[in-house]
Protein backbone atom coordinates (compact mmCIF):
# COMPACT_ATOMS: atom_id res chain seq x y z
CA UNK A 1 0.00 0.00 0.00
CA UNK A 2 1.56 3.47 -1.10
CA UNK A 3 0.86 5.30 1.94
CA UNK A 4 -0.68 8.51 0.33
CA UNK A 5 -4.20 8.10 2.36
CA UNK A 6 -5.52 5.99 -0.97
CA UNK A 7 -5.19 1.84 -1.45
CA UNK A 8 -3.02 2.40 -4.82
CA UNK A 9 -1.60 5.49 -4.78
CA UNK A 10 -4.38 6.23 -7.81
CA UNK A 11 -7.46 6.51 -6.82
CA UNK A 12 -9.15 9.61 -4.82
CA UNK A 13 -8.14 9.77 -1.55
CA UNK A 14 -10.07 7.88 1.35
CA UNK A 15 -9.43 11.04 3.72
CA UNK A 16 -8.48 14.62 2.68
CA UNK A 17 -5.38 15.89 2.46
CA UNK A 18 -3.74 17.08 5.71
CA UNK A 19 -3.61 21.14 6.63
CA UNK A 20 -1.33 23.24 8.00
CA UNK A 21 -2.28 23.94 11.40
CA UNK A 22 -4.63 26.66 11.54
CA UNK A 23 -6.53 29.15 13.56
CA UNK A 24 -8.65 26.53 15.05
CA UNK A 25 -5.81 23.87 15.85
CA UNK A 26 -3.01 26.45 17.65
CA UNK A 27 -3.76 27.09 21.49
CA UNK A 28 -4.62 30.79 22.19
CA UNK A 29 -1.45 32.60 23.02
CA UNK A 30 -1.30 36.10 24.04
CA UNK A 31 0.44 37.41 20.65
CA UNK A 32 -2.64 35.64 18.49
CA UNK A 33 -4.94 37.00 20.68
CA UNK A 34 -3.50 40.45 20.63
CA UNK A 35 -3.72 40.59 17.12
CA UNK A 36 -7.08 39.09 16.31
CA UNK A 37 -8.65 41.57 19.09
CA UNK A 38 -6.62 44.71 17.36
CA UNK A 39 -8.77 44.03 14.06
CA UNK A 40 -12.02 43.13 15.64
CA UNK A 41 -11.80 46.47 17.84
CA UNK A 42 -10.56 47.79 14.27
CA UNK A 43 -13.95 47.15 13.50
CA UNK A 44 -15.80 47.81 16.69
CA UNK A 45 -14.57 51.56 16.69
CA UNK A 46 -15.64 51.64 12.86
CA UNK A 47 -19.29 51.01 14.01
CA UNK A 48 -18.47 53.71 16.78
CA UNK A 49 -17.39 56.01 14.08
CA UNK A 50 -20.70 55.97 12.47
CA UNK A 51 -21.91 56.65 15.62
CA UNK A 52 -19.73 59.57 16.18
CA UNK A 53 -21.09 60.90 12.96
CA UNK A 54 -25.06 60.40 14.01
CA UNK A 55 -23.79 62.35 17.55
CA UNK A 56 -22.41 65.54 15.81
CA UNK A 57 -25.01 65.63 12.59
CA UNK A 58 -27.92 65.05 15.94
CA UNK A 59 -25.62 68.26 17.88
CA UNK A 60 -25.84 69.96 14.46
CA UNK A 61 -29.44 69.77 13.72
CA UNK A 62 -30.32 71.31 17.21
CA UNK A 63 -31.12 70.68 20.55
CA UNK A 64 -34.27 68.71 20.18
CA UNK A 65 -32.48 65.85 18.18
CA UNK A 66 -29.40 65.84 20.05
CA UNK A 67 -31.38 65.31 23.52
CA UNK A 68 -33.30 61.78 20.88
CA UNK A 69 -29.32 61.00 20.36
CA UNK A 70 -28.77 61.86 24.41
CA UNK A 71 -31.10 59.67 25.59
CA UNK A 72 -30.16 56.43 23.33
CA UNK A 73 -26.64 57.27 24.35
CA UNK A 74 -27.79 57.35 28.27
CA UNK A 75 -29.94 54.40 28.26
CA UNK A 76 -28.63 51.19 29.70
CA UNK A 77 -28.07 49.45 26.15
CA UNK A 78 -26.52 52.86 25.28
CA UNK A 79 -24.13 53.13 28.57
CA UNK A 80 -23.02 49.42 27.41
CA UNK A 81 -22.42 50.29 23.58
CA UNK A 82 -19.94 53.15 24.82
CA UNK A 83 -18.39 51.09 27.86
CA UNK A 84 -17.00 48.33 24.95
CA UNK A 85 -15.93 51.42 22.70
CA UNK A 86 -14.14 52.71 25.62
CA UNK A 87 -12.30 49.78 26.08
CA UNK A 88 -11.79 48.80 22.50
CA UNK A 89 -10.34 52.53 22.00
CA UNK A 90 -7.73 51.86 24.41
CA UNK A 91 -7.07 48.48 23.27
CA UNK A 92 -6.66 49.73 19.89
CA UNK A 93 -4.80 53.00 20.89
CA UNK A 94 -1.97 51.33 22.81
CA UNK A 95 -2.20 48.01 20.51
CA UNK A 96 -1.54 50.60 17.60
CA UNK A 97 0.94 52.26 19.68
CA UNK A 98 2.92 48.80 19.82
CA UNK A 99 2.95 48.08 16.16
CA UNK A 100 4.45 51.28 15.55
CA UNK A 101 7.63 50.35 17.68
CA UNK A 102 7.73 47.37 15.92
CA UNK A 103 7.56 49.40 12.85
CA UNK A 104 10.87 51.48 13.80
CA UNK A 105 12.14 47.66 14.61
CA UNK A 106 12.18 47.46 18.47
CA UNK A 107 10.86 45.08 20.87
CA UNK A 108 10.68 42.03 18.74
CA UNK A 109 12.42 39.83 21.44
CA UNK A 110 10.34 37.08 22.28
CA UNK A 111 10.39 38.55 26.10
CA UNK A 112 9.66 41.80 25.20
CA UNK A 113 6.94 41.17 22.86
CA UNK A 114 5.14 39.34 26.18
CA UNK A 115 6.18 42.39 28.46
CA UNK A 116 4.58 44.81 25.68
CA UNK A 117 1.41 42.15 25.37
CA UNK A 118 0.79 42.79 29.02
CA UNK A 119 1.69 46.55 29.00
CA UNK A 120 -1.51 46.89 26.37
CA UNK A 121 -4.15 44.39 28.53
CA UNK A 122 -3.04 46.22 31.48
CA UNK A 123 -2.80 49.82 30.13
CA UNK A 124 -6.22 49.70 28.07
CA UNK A 125 -8.45 48.55 31.79
CA UNK A 126 -6.60 51.00 33.70
CA UNK A 127 -7.67 53.95 30.83
CA UNK A 128 -11.40 52.40 30.00
CA UNK A 129 -11.69 52.33 33.84
CA UNK A 130 -9.93 55.53 35.27
CA UNK A 131 -11.90 57.47 31.92
CA UNK A 132 -15.09 56.57 33.10
CA UNK A 133 -14.79 56.86 36.97
CA UNK A 134 -13.48 60.44 36.01
CA UNK A 135 -16.62 60.87 33.62
CA UNK A 136 -18.70 59.98 36.27
CA UNK A 137 -17.39 62.35 39.12
CA UNK A 138 -17.16 65.16 35.96
CA UNK A 139 -20.83 64.38 35.68
CA UNK A 140 -21.40 65.08 39.24
CA UNK A 141 -22.02 61.66 40.57
CA UNK A 142 -21.11 61.13 43.88
CA UNK A 143 -20.52 57.26 45.66
CA UNK B 1 20.13 36.77 -18.63
CA UNK B 2 19.47 37.13 -15.10
CA UNK B 3 15.71 37.73 -13.69
CA UNK B 4 16.50 41.35 -12.52
CA UNK B 5 17.36 42.54 -15.97
CA UNK B 6 13.92 41.84 -16.84
CA UNK B 7 12.95 45.19 -14.65
CA UNK B 8 13.46 48.46 -15.90
CA UNK B 9 15.26 50.95 -13.80
CA UNK B 10 12.39 53.18 -13.39
CA UNK B 11 10.54 50.28 -12.37
CA UNK B 12 13.14 49.61 -9.86
CA UNK B 13 13.15 53.38 -8.39
CA UNK B 14 9.63 53.54 -8.05
CA UNK B 15 9.42 49.83 -6.34
CA UNK B 16 6.46 48.46 -7.79
CA UNK B 17 5.76 44.81 -8.22
CA UNK B 18 3.33 43.10 -9.77
CA UNK B 19 0.48 44.43 -7.68
CA UNK B 20 1.16 48.12 -9.43
CA UNK B 21 1.36 49.73 -5.76
CA UNK B 22 3.92 50.35 -3.46
CA UNK B 23 4.04 50.90 0.11
CA UNK B 24 1.11 53.62 -0.21
CA UNK B 25 -1.49 52.21 1.71
CA UNK B 26 0.59 50.79 4.62
CA UNK B 27 2.26 53.70 4.74
CA UNK B 28 -1.19 56.31 4.65
CA UNK B 29 -2.24 53.76 7.65
CA UNK B 30 1.01 54.39 9.49
CA UNK B 31 0.58 58.40 9.06
CA UNK B 32 -2.89 58.42 9.98
CA UNK B 33 -2.29 56.16 12.98
CA UNK B 34 0.81 58.91 13.67
CA UNK B 35 -1.83 61.58 13.44
CA UNK B 36 -4.65 59.83 15.75
CA UNK B 37 -2.65 59.23 18.84
CA UNK B 38 -2.92 62.92 19.86
CA UNK B 39 -5.98 63.53 17.96
CA UNK B 40 -8.02 61.10 19.99
CA UNK B 41 -6.51 61.49 23.29
CA UNK B 42 -7.33 65.05 22.73
CA UNK B 43 -11.17 64.02 22.06
CA UNK B 44 -11.17 61.81 24.87
CA UNK B 45 -9.84 63.87 27.44
CA UNK B 46 -12.69 66.62 25.84
CA UNK B 47 -15.92 64.43 26.10
CA UNK B 48 -14.23 63.13 29.80
CA UNK B 49 -14.45 67.20 30.40
CA UNK B 50 -17.81 67.93 29.14
CA UNK B 51 -19.16 64.71 30.62
CA UNK B 52 -23.05 65.42 32.00
CA UNK B 53 -22.40 68.83 30.10
CA UNK B 54 -25.82 70.38 28.45
CA UNK B 55 -26.22 71.03 25.26
CA UNK B 56 -25.18 74.93 25.29
CA UNK B 57 -22.10 73.81 26.85
CA UNK B 58 -21.01 71.20 23.95
CA UNK B 59 -22.08 73.01 21.04
CA UNK B 60 -19.94 76.37 22.96
CA UNK B 61 -16.53 73.64 23.26
CA UNK B 62 -17.16 73.08 19.51
CA UNK B 63 -17.53 76.55 18.60
CA UNK B 64 -13.69 77.11 20.19
CA UNK B 65 -11.19 77.38 17.05
CA UNK B 66 -9.20 74.39 18.48
CA UNK B 67 -12.01 72.28 19.20
CA UNK B 68 -13.35 73.05 15.53
CA UNK B 69 -10.21 72.31 13.97
CA UNK B 70 -9.40 69.11 15.91
CA UNK B 71 -12.54 67.63 15.17
CA UNK B 72 -12.19 68.18 11.55
CA UNK B 73 -8.25 67.06 11.48
CA UNK B 74 -9.95 64.11 13.68
CA UNK B 75 -12.90 62.94 11.54
CA UNK B 76 -10.14 63.03 8.11
CA UNK B 77 -7.70 61.22 10.27
CA UNK B 78 -10.28 58.93 11.37
CA UNK B 79 -12.48 57.71 8.22
CA UNK B 80 -8.93 57.72 6.31
CA UNK B 81 -7.49 54.97 8.95
CA UNK B 82 -10.94 53.44 8.78
CA UNK B 83 -11.46 52.76 5.26
CA UNK B 84 -7.83 51.42 5.50
CA UNK B 85 -8.15 49.26 7.79
CA UNK B 86 -11.14 47.85 6.95
CA UNK B 87 -9.79 47.67 2.91
CA UNK B 88 -7.60 45.06 4.37
CA UNK B 89 -9.80 43.48 6.46
CA UNK B 90 -12.03 42.59 3.08
CA UNK B 91 -9.36 41.56 1.33
CA UNK B 92 -8.06 38.93 3.79
CA UNK B 93 -11.78 36.77 4.10
CA UNK B 94 -13.67 37.78 0.97
CA UNK B 95 -12.33 35.80 -1.96
CA UNK B 96 -15.43 36.09 -4.66
CA UNK B 97 -16.41 39.25 -7.22
CA UNK B 98 -17.77 40.68 -3.92
CA UNK B 99 -14.39 41.56 -2.97
CA UNK B 100 -14.34 44.66 -5.18
CA UNK B 101 -17.71 45.65 -4.62
CA UNK B 102 -17.35 45.40 -1.01
CA UNK B 103 -13.84 47.53 -1.29
CA UNK B 104 -15.75 50.59 -3.32
CA UNK B 105 -18.38 50.21 -0.99
CA UNK B 106 -16.28 50.54 2.29
CA UNK B 107 -14.30 53.30 0.62
CA UNK B 108 -17.40 55.34 0.02
CA UNK B 109 -19.45 55.24 2.62
CA UNK B 110 -16.03 56.62 4.99
CA UNK B 111 -15.77 59.34 2.63
CA UNK B 112 -19.43 59.93 2.89
CA UNK B 113 -19.44 59.83 6.78
CA UNK B 114 -16.34 61.97 7.08
CA UNK B 115 -17.78 64.71 5.05
CA UNK B 116 -21.26 64.49 6.52
CA UNK B 117 -19.21 64.38 10.13
CA UNK B 118 -17.13 67.37 8.76
CA UNK B 119 -20.41 69.07 7.94
CA UNK B 120 -22.02 68.81 11.17
CA UNK B 121 -19.07 70.51 12.63
CA UNK B 122 -18.66 73.46 10.49
CA UNK B 123 -22.81 74.15 11.24
CA UNK B 124 -21.85 73.63 15.14
CA UNK B 125 -19.15 76.45 13.93
CA UNK B 126 -20.70 78.65 12.00
CA UNK B 127 -24.35 78.55 12.85
CA UNK B 128 -25.99 81.32 15.24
Amino acid sequence: MINNGTTDGNSTPTRPRPLSPNIQIYRPQLTSVLSIANRVTGLILSLGAVGLVVWLSAAAAGPQTYRVVQDVIESWAGQFALFGCTFAFFLHLCGGIRHLVWDTVHGFELRSIYISGWTVVAASIVLSAAAWTISLFVAGWHP
Amino acid sequence: MTRESFRSPLARALGLGAAKSGVQHWWAERLTAVALVPLCLWFAASIIAHAGSDYAVFIAWIRTPLATSCMILLLIALFHHSALGLQVVIEDYVHSGVKFVAVIAVRLCCYGLAVVGIIAIVRIALGG
